[in-house]
């Protein structure tokens, strides 16, 4: 019987934002959920996250920022992980992110933002159904 | 004996409730706080027999400080109302704190920028696309400048949310007083200055501990001196609370990290009557409006007993938990935003009824960005319409005496005390936080919270429950990427006209300040008063403490 591949997945904070609250229990949750996830930490760099994404072979990178400069380090991610010849790494981002910069950060690549009131549940099926 | 009595009385009524329940049941089979203590159907005064009123409960402004720290509370002067603001570059936020002094606030709060926080310039590479974002950017004395341009130091208070680099801000803001005329003595307000907390809950740490602790003692005993009448410390429970911890951790951590504040000011060789009359606290007013009151009064029972009893204090200001409160930022919803008036409504009453002395009141947009002067001008009415219309000012501390709210403080008091005992056990609260204990404790608390909301066992009004298609509020604050880059022109032009000979000798006494035990505040003062940046200065202590490499355990 063949056993399914566990996804991979880079759950990360880029920038100085410290809060790191909803990417410890999303990361908690998609382990229960049988996902491989590597949490880089605080204080990561777009260069550093894509390097780690790339070294750790994720299928997934999972963005958290809630201090407004998501319309920076977003797409800074995006243009790095392309540039790198990683462009087809599944990328989703969540934190404080008004609506009206989602359609520029899923024109930068980002597949799908995450808010507040998201359910982990969702997060996972997400997941499953993009990169599984 | 009366309470057998009631105890007697209470199981016959438990046992027709018993009865009934087949036909009439409760909600659920148990019921539990937001911070998972049990909450019973009923409380009688068999649940506070226990309690002795003059030895537990007491009399506001008297150990143990249970009623409150001042005998009027209210009554004299109402709590002060200080909303949390900045964003932008220092002209808004100038802007900002104007226009919420004419709404009557009665006291200032600055929020900084995450590289001002953190101690990068705003040209730094880590600065990009961070600046003024969540909050002002100050880059040097010159932005403070206009930060305070027509607030007269001497008569506002200003507590500024800064902690890793608070000696330099607290530098800042005593060079535009002195420029205003007025002088270090007269200057009222607090610095958070509460590293332990960044460590486990918050984030914006630079160096390590054992530095970081010799910062923080250094402010102690300058303040002491020359800055008597400010808050040196704002002993944080808020962001633990914001992090994911319950009602029990928030009191415990953050009093655990006050005792490893106090021991650190005795080791360095301060008296604890010094000091201790200058600490104060901040706390978070969450969801479970009882349990809150009860958090409040229990930690002010706690904090009067430790400092008595451990530190042997005899000031009797030095037994008073005075704390600001903040209403829970995580609790603010994207789903139905006006929910969120109401929330922090019930939240700010909490918060009086637990006898805060300062209060910040978020805004119903928050959880989408900074507010918008709409939405803060709501926040404010929220506490005048509580202070001015409830009528629970009137009198001190109203509910004591109520059998549940007495249980459950005691309960609290209880529970915080075991979790200190446990932390010491670890080798006190910088070990603790060194080995992943406080993160662990209160991520666990933060996925049991996460997995009730997702099972439906914890509703919240309008995200799993009685929802309704998503309208987010029109109007959000926005900082232009354009307020960085103006930062970054700013920078380039005091760099051209400051006296960069003064700066670099500014600097280099700096440095040998830090290799050596000097205070620190006395060198930062010289080096801000000639312009050297926050940037500068703090790449200097940098390179002699270090950086702190934080664990990632998740």
């Amino acid at each position: 019987m063949e056993t399914k591949k566990k996804i991979r997945v880079l759950a990360a904070k880029p920038g100085l934002d410290g809060h790191d609250r909803g990417i410890k229990v999303i990361s908690r949750a998609l382990r229960d959920a049988g996902m491989e996830v590597i949490y880089t930490g605080l204080r990561q760099t777009p260069s550093q996250i894509v390097s780690t994404a790339i070294q750790e072979d994720v299928d997934v990178i999972a963005l958290s920022v809630l201090s407004g400069a998501h319309n920076y380090l977003f797409p800074k991610i995006m243009d790095l992980l392309r540039e790198k010849g990683a462009g087809d790494v599944l990328v989703i981002g969540g934190g404080i992110i008004p609506k009206e910069d989602v359609p520029g950060l899923k024109a930068a690549g980002i597949a799908e933002i995450f808010g507040p009131g998201t359910y982990t549940r969702d997060i996972i099926a997400y997941i499953e159904q993009h990169a599984g | 004996m009366a309470i057998d009595d009631i105890r007697e009385k209470k199981k016959a009524w438990q046992a027709g409730v018993e009865k009934s329940l087949a036909k009439n049941p409760e909600s659920q089979d148990a019921f539990f706080t937001i911070s998972d203590l049990p909450v019973e159907r009923l409380y009688t005064p068999a649940d506070t027999a226990d309690l002795d009123y003059l030895r537990d409960i007491g009399f506001p402004g008297e150990y143990p400080f249970t009623r409150g720290v001042q005998p009027t509370m209210y009554r004299g002067r109402l709590w002060t109302m200080r909303q949390y603001a900045g964003f932008a570059a220092a002209e808004e936020s100038n802007r900002r704190y104007k226009y919420l002094l004419e709404q009557g606030q009665t006291g200032l709060s600055v929020a900084f920028d995450l590289p001002t926080q953190i101690g990068y310039d705003s040209d730094h590479e880590f600065s990009l696309g961070e600046v003024g974002k969540v909050g002002v950017a100050i880059d040097s004395l010159a932005d403070m400048e206009v930060l305070f341009d027509g607030i007269p130091l001497d008569k506002v208070s200003t507590s500024m949310t800064i902690n890793a680099t608070a000696a330099v801000l607290l530098a800042m803001y005593m060079v535009v007083g002195e420029k205003q005329g007025v002088s270090g003595d007269r200057l009222t307000g607090t610095i958070q200055n509460d590293i332990l907390k960044e460590y486990a809950a918050r984030g914006t740490y630079i160096f390590p501990p054992q530095p970081s602790m010799r910062i923080i003692t250094d402010i102690f005993a300058f303040c002491t001196e020359h800055v008597p009448r400010w808050n040196t410390i704002s002993i944080s429970g808020y962001h633990i609370r914001e992090a994911g911890s319950t009602a029990v951790q928030e009191v415990a951590f953050t009093l655990a990290n006050g005792i490893a504040y106090v021991e650190a000011a005795v080791k360095a060789g301060l008296k604890v009557d010094d000091f201790g009359p200058r600490l104060s606290f901040f706390f978070n007013s969450h969801l479970d409006f009882l349990e809150e009151i009860a958090k409040f009064r229990a930690a002010r029972r706690l904090w009067a007993r430790i400092m008595k009893e451990r530190f042997g204090a005899k000031n009797p200001r030095s037994l008073m938990l005075r704390f600001h409160t903040q209403t829970a930022g995580c609790t603010l919803t994207a789903q139905q935003p006006a929910n969120n008036i109401v929330r922090v409504a019930f939240q700010a009453l909490a918060a009086v009824l637990g006898g805060t002395q300062s209060l910040h009141t978020n805004s119903m947009d928050e959880a989408f960005s900074l507010p918008t002067e709409e939405a803060v001008a709501i926040a404010l009415k929220t506490q005048q319409l509580v202070g001015y219309e409830t009528g629970v000012a009137d009198t001190v501390d109203p509910l004591a005496g109520s059998y549940y709210l007495e249980n459950l403080t005691s309960r609290i008091e209880a529970g915080a005390e075991e979790y200190i005992q446990r932390i010491e056990g670890l080798g006190g609260a910088v070990a603790a936080v060194e080995k992943g204990f406080i993160q662990r404790e209160i991520q666990d608390s933060a996925y049991r919270y996460q997995r009730a909301v997702e099972d439906g066992q914890r509703v919240v009004v309008g995200v799993n429950k009685f929802q309704t298609e998503d309208v987010q509020p029109g109007n959000l604050l926005r900082v232009d990427p354009s307020v960085g880059e103006r930062q970054v022109e700013k920078l380039k032009k005091l760099r051209a006209e400051r006296d960069n000979a003064a700066v670099d000798k500014a600097l280099a006494a700096l440095e040998r300040a830090a290799r050596g035990t000097d205070n620190l505040l006395p060198p930062i003062i010289e080096a801000v008063r000639c312009y050297t940046t926050l940037g500068e200065i703090i790449s200097v202590l940098r390179g002699v403490f270090g950086e702190h490499e934080a664990s990632v355990g998740a």
